[in-house]
């Protein structure tokens, strides 16, 4: 199950000219603001670098221009700023790993009691620097309902550090500190970390998840997030050709089969409730993620582990339930 | 005006008059008087406009306070012991982007075993983390010290650590004068950040910097801690002009001229000195009390001159460099001239008391040679209990 879909949204040629001109994506028109220009050191096909670009762009032309961004130490901070070079043609720093939400929180702060408030705060960082070490204060912010916008891109791993395994690998994924050597079948299959269900736990005023698959949904996502106040959380997730062992011209494709299969439900959520799901309009098994993704391999080379891809089927089934991704309605 | 205050209290009201836009703080004793202060402050509207920040830890307090002070806001924050080593990530990171944020350490040991009363393990553990670390002797200089941390960090964009004595200082009752507000708005004008996170001007702050630049990076903030000393002492020299009374500078001498013995020490501990010094004169033994006051950077010159001819040196330790001996003795070791014999003692570690007694005795047992030299000497050592330990862990054996 392969097949190239017929039908394409988002940024995509043939999908913009579908939609209506204000619905369409400006990631190619005359006026991007180009938050992140060219040049800077992402590698080849990196998820998160698009995600990137898509997401600031677009909140700073939510915020008129108007914008603070905070970046965790990852792949963002160190592709994007090898001094004394830097991509960012907005104000932008970086303090540390584990620390955007308070940094972000600070600076949100700042700008209130100084009467600069109309001003606006995204903070940006990985899955390590969001769902591990910076956890406290991405939770402690939520609860204080800070004036920010946290972004998550998630590429399910420390790729900065060399592939290791972070809260936010998947089960059954090889990272070079879960090798499928012996008996291991790669990571293991713990009980998850679902950020944006930690997210909706804390009521904030709005929670998304998102693709690069679908950028036009990002993109809305952002525009919705910064016609907000409070605090506000989007997981985004990233493909890493390196991380993954994916070609490089896969990255969106497949981002757009871990949301086919159901292993990454797309939804929004205000105040602790789903509001939004995006139907899996195509399903697919997901033998069609997994096999292109090297990270996997050892699940289907010799007899191949099919009660492995048995269980992370069983994933995917549960999140198509859980959050009706083959029905229109709202759970 | 004089009022009888609780320390912490006045200082929440000195802080208040420097008016912070963001303070953002976790409470830990013996912290927590300040920062409760403070959010009345902030509550009542006393201090406006302010942000007071609840943070999750002091690792998000300081990170907030970064934040903060990168977005062009005056800021604040406190903590103690444990407190200051969980915020040990971000110290470098607010010294090494130059921001002039402005924390009180109430003074705490540091754990196992948990202990929360006073010595100086937890400041002089980050002595190496690019703040200015000045240590108040009384409640009224940690009161004006605090006036002359925010008008340092901002002149030199350097953080500043005001430290003083947790309980001792910190929760004590005297009367303190707390400047007023006209007065505290002219000693320090509005903070004009160096730069901030504009959007009509955008820049990077926290670039990756390689092994091209690096130490470059590292010598200039080196270099501009060393030309701190002279900050340090012209604002006092500005603040004494101003109101009247000696606080802070770099250090304090007192009755050393013609002293054949000086007690070094910070803190709390330098009241007690002096009072050990008067009895002593009078009893016609030559003593007298060097306090520093500035421990970071450290003030080579000035101890120096200070001990130039001083035949015997004690410093009195209130942290120990476990595997190493002392840490005030051995910057004193490096600075006193080889005319000055320094004696090193840990004492008053974990709240136990800086006595007259103890001062006193310590005095006259290096002054009739019976203090050991060249080894760290434990003043107020119980040799009982130590001794019966270590017989007892002799006798343990591994299976």
């Amino acid at each position: 199950m392969t097949t190239t879909p017929l039908y394409q949204i988002g940024t995509f040629a043939a999908g913009n000219r579908l939609l209506d001109p204000d619905q369409r994506s400006v990631q190619s028109g005359q006026d991007r603001t180009n938050a992140i220009t060219s040049g800077h050191r992402a590698c080849r096909g990196c998820g998160e670098a698009l995600a990137a670009r898509v997401v600031l762009d677009a909140a700073s032309r939510a915020a008129g221009g108007r914008m603070v961004t905070v970046n965790a130490t990852g792949c963002l901070e160190v592709f994007s700023t090898p001094y004394p070079e830097s991509a960012w043609q907005v104000p932008w720093l970086h303090s540390l790993f584990g620390n955007a939400a308070a940094v972000a929180s600070g600076v949100s702060a700042a700008l209130r009691a100084t009467g600069r408030d109309d001003i606006r705060v995204v903070a940006q960082a990985g899955d390590g620097g969001t769902v591990d070490i910076g956890l406290g204060c991405v939770s402690g912010m939520f609860e204080r309902n800070d004036d920010v916008l946290f972004v998550c891109y998630d590429n399910q791993g420390y790729m900065n550090t060399g592939v290791q395994r972070s809260g936010a690998t998947p089960p059954a994924a090889s990272t070079a500190t879960t090798r499928p050597v012996g008996t291991s079948v790669g990571n293991a299959f713990g009980t998850g970390k679902s950020l944006p269900l930690i997210a909706m736990a804390h009521e904030i005023p709005y929670v998304a998840t998102a693709t690069v698959a679908d950028l036009h949904d990002l993109e809305a996502k952002v525009t919705k997030a910064m016609s907000m106040h409070g605090a506000r959380y989007l997981h985004v997730l990233v493909p890493c050709p390196l991380g993954w062992g994916s070609a490089s011209s896969e990255t969106i494709r497949i981002a757009r089969l871990a949301t086919r299969c159901g292993l990454f439900p797309v939804f929004e959520a205000e105040h602790g409730s789903v509001t939004h799901v995006t139907p899996i309009r195509q399903p697919v098994p997901v033998t069609d993620y997994l096999e292109p993704q090297s990270r996997f391999a050892h699940l289907f080379s010799g007899a191949g582990r099919p009660d492995v891809v048995a269980a992370l089927q069983d994933r995917a089934d549960r999140n198509i339930a859980r959050y009706g991704l083959l029905t229109e309605e709202t759970p | 005006m004089l009022r009888q205050v609780e320390g912490s209290r006045a200082v929440a009201d000195a802080v208040a008059r420097c008016r912070p836009a963001v303070v953002a703080a976790y409470p830990i004793s013996p912290q927590t008087h300040i920062v409760e202060g403070l959010s009345d402050l902030v509550t009542t509207g006393d201090l406006a406009p302010c942000e007071y920040l609840m943070v999750e830890s002091e690792f998000g307090a300081l990170s907030a306070c970064i934040g903060a002070s990168a977005a062009g806001a005056r800021t604040y924050t406190a903590t103690s012991s444990q407190g200051l080593l969980f915020m040990a990530e971000a110290l470098p990171n607010a010294s090494g982007l130059g921001l002039p944020i402005v924390m009180t350490v109430a003074n705490r040991a540091l754990g196992a075993p948990i202990n929360i009363w006073n010595d100086h393990s937890d400041a002089l553990s980050q002595r190496d983390a690019g703040w200015l670390q000045l240590f108040a002797s009384s409640n009224q200089e940690a009161v004006d010290l605090h006036l002359q941390a925010f008008a340092l960090a901002e002149r030199l964009s350097v953080p500043v650590m005001v430290c003083m004595d947790g309980f001792v200082l910190t929760h004590a009752m005297e009367e303190i004068d707390v400047p007023e507000q006209d007065a505290v708005d002219a000693f320090l004008p509005a903070f004009a950040p160096r730069q901030w996170l504009d959007p009509d001007d955008p820049v990077t702050i926290g670039a990756m910097v390689g092994p091209g630049q690096f130490t470059e990076v590292k010598y200039l903030m080196a270099r501009r801690q060393q030309a701190a000393l002279a900050d340090i002492a012209e604002v006092a020299a500005e603040f004494e002009s101003t109101f009247g009374r000696e606080s802070g500078g770099l250090v304090r001498p007192y009755r050393i001229d013609d002293a054949e013995v000086v007690l070094v020490a910070m803190g709390s501990a330098l009241g007690t000195a002096a009072d050990v010094v008067d009895a002593l004169r009078e009893e016609g033994i030559a003593a007298g009390v060097l306090g520093i006051t500035c421990y970071r950077p450290w003030p080579h010159e000035a101890v120096r001159e200070a001990l130039r001819g001083i035949p015997r040196a004690i410093v009195v330790n209130r942290a120990i460099a476990v595997g190493s001996g002392s840490i005030l003795g051995q910057d004193v070791r490096l600075t006193a001239s080889p005319g000055t014999e320094v004696h090193d003692v840990v004492m008053g570690l974990g709240g136990r008391p800086v006595t007259r007694a103890g001062l006193r005795q310590l005095v006259l047992d290096v002054l009739h040679g019976r203090l050991p030299r060249g080894a760290l000497h434990y003043v107020d050592l119980d040799e009982t209990v130590a001794a019966d330990e270590i017989a007892r862990e002799a006798e343990v054996t591994v299976p």
